[in-house]
């Protein structure tokens, strides 16, 4: 389960943050996890806690957005939504597209003290 | 500042400006430490820029954007220059286990030995029994176990580059941990993925697993020699890699009889050219 690897990276970034910026609390640590990011949801919120345990972010509540993947037709210039990840335009069924999200890994934003 | 109110840390006396970011609904009513209660402006004056106290948390919400795999993408953007520096292509190849990594690299290296001088470094929760395979087919092979970690990260491969490459390598096969999940987050500072796929797996592997298929840029279909033998259809499995990675190259092989080898040889000539 490499969640927790992923849980366990975010934790040093955002302990990193709290160090140099003096946090006191953290409240909601708010994470975007794109489709082809290769992080799934529920592990990763198995695995924070665990990841999160003796420093600030243990008491702090994780809120996961998930990104879907987007892409952008080379050929008509329509964005795609893919629900199931097939590479296809969804105005001209063209396959010259490019992925614009979906790969994401983010954490977006935290709300501290 | 506070969320609240726009004040600055620190204060204890804020002052309401009408700057602050909380509701403060003038159809009627608002929450106001912890209660609610209703006034009226046709109904009364207040000062907005009125003193007066309040008992907060002074809670912001910090905006990061960060990518979570930060360390690990800095570790194998400076392991991608080191790699450049000195020449070298490096491959990162992932499957499933029991795809055919190990034999395609045995057979490769016996191929390229008098043509490229290569170096791998192989990944394994345990044993170096794919190291001992691979032991004096090209200059360096090197056995990272990975204990309880399903995929390599760009830090391990730091630590051990100096030791498997000298002035004359031109590439560096890196064959991770067999895993088709895991392995497609990390990225280790190579010029591209290699993604094998055996005909004894599920044709549909590419939609099931779209992540590492969509990643890399050449899939592999090993085994070919047993296609006879199975019910599988590779024109089927070649349409499920299109439909994740339109145009994607695809080589189709087999370590064992041969076939196809030579385009996959020299494909790899081409690479260090």
């Amino acid at each position: 389960m490499h969640e927790l690897s992923l849980a366990e990276s975010m934790v040093r970034e955002l302990v990193d943050y709290i160090e140099k910026n003096n946090v006191k609390k953290v409240f909601q640590i708010n994470v975007v996890i794109g489709k082809l990011s290769g992080a799934e949801r529920e592990p990763f919120e198995f695995a924070f806690p665990i990841a999160a345990e003796g420093t600030l972010l243990e008491s702090a509540k994780l809120n996961v957005e998930i990104q879907k993947a987007v892409i952008l037709c080379n050929d008509c210039g329509t964005k795609t939504t893919l629900d199931i990840p097939l590479m296809r335009c969804s105005s001209c069924s063209s396959k010259n597209v490019k992925l614009i999200n979906g790969k994401e890994f983010l954490i977006k934003s935290m709300e501290i003290e | 500042m506070c969320k609240d109110c726009g004040c600055q840390e620190g204060n204890e006396k804020k002052y309401f400006d009408h700057q602050h970011s909380h509701d403060h609904d003038h159809d009627g009513g608002h929450y106001h430490d912890g209660h609610y209660h209703t006034h009226d402006h046709d109904q009364h004056e207040h000062n907005h820029n009125e003193e007066h106290h309040h008992s907060h948390h002074e809670t912001r919400t910090v905006e990061l954007e960060r990518n979570i795999l930060a360390k690990n993408e800095e570790f194998a953007h400076q392991n991608k220059h080191w790699l450049k520096d000195r020449g070298i292509t490096t491959v990162n190849i992932i499957s499933s286990p029991g795809s055919g990594k190990t034999t395609l690299l045995e057979k490769t290296l016996d191929a390229l030995k008098d043509r490229i001088h290569c170096s791998v470094i192989v990944g394994d929760q345990s044993t170096d029994n794919d190291a001992r395979r691979l032991q004096g087919k090209c200059d360096f092979v090197y056995q990272i176990e990975t204990k309880s970690s399903c995929h390599l990260d760009a830090k391990q491969i730091s630590e051990i580059l100096p030791q498997v490459v000298n002035e004359h390598t031109k590439l560096l096969f890196i064959e991770n941990v067999g895993n088709l999940i895991c392995p497609a987050a990390f990225e280790l500072g190579e010029d591209f993925k290699i993604v094998l796929l055996s005909c004894t797996e599920g044709e549909d592997k590419p939609v099931k697993y779209p992540v590492i298929f969509s990643d890399a840029s050449v899939a592999v279909i090993t085994k070919i020699d047993l296609i006879p033998h199975l019910d599988w259809d590779l024109k089927k499995c070649r349409k499920f890699i299109h439909e994740v990675n339109p145009g994607m190259y695809i080589f189709e092989l087999s370590a064992k009889s041969g076939e196809g080898m030579n385009s996959w040889f020299e494909y790899l000539e081409k690479l260090v050219k």
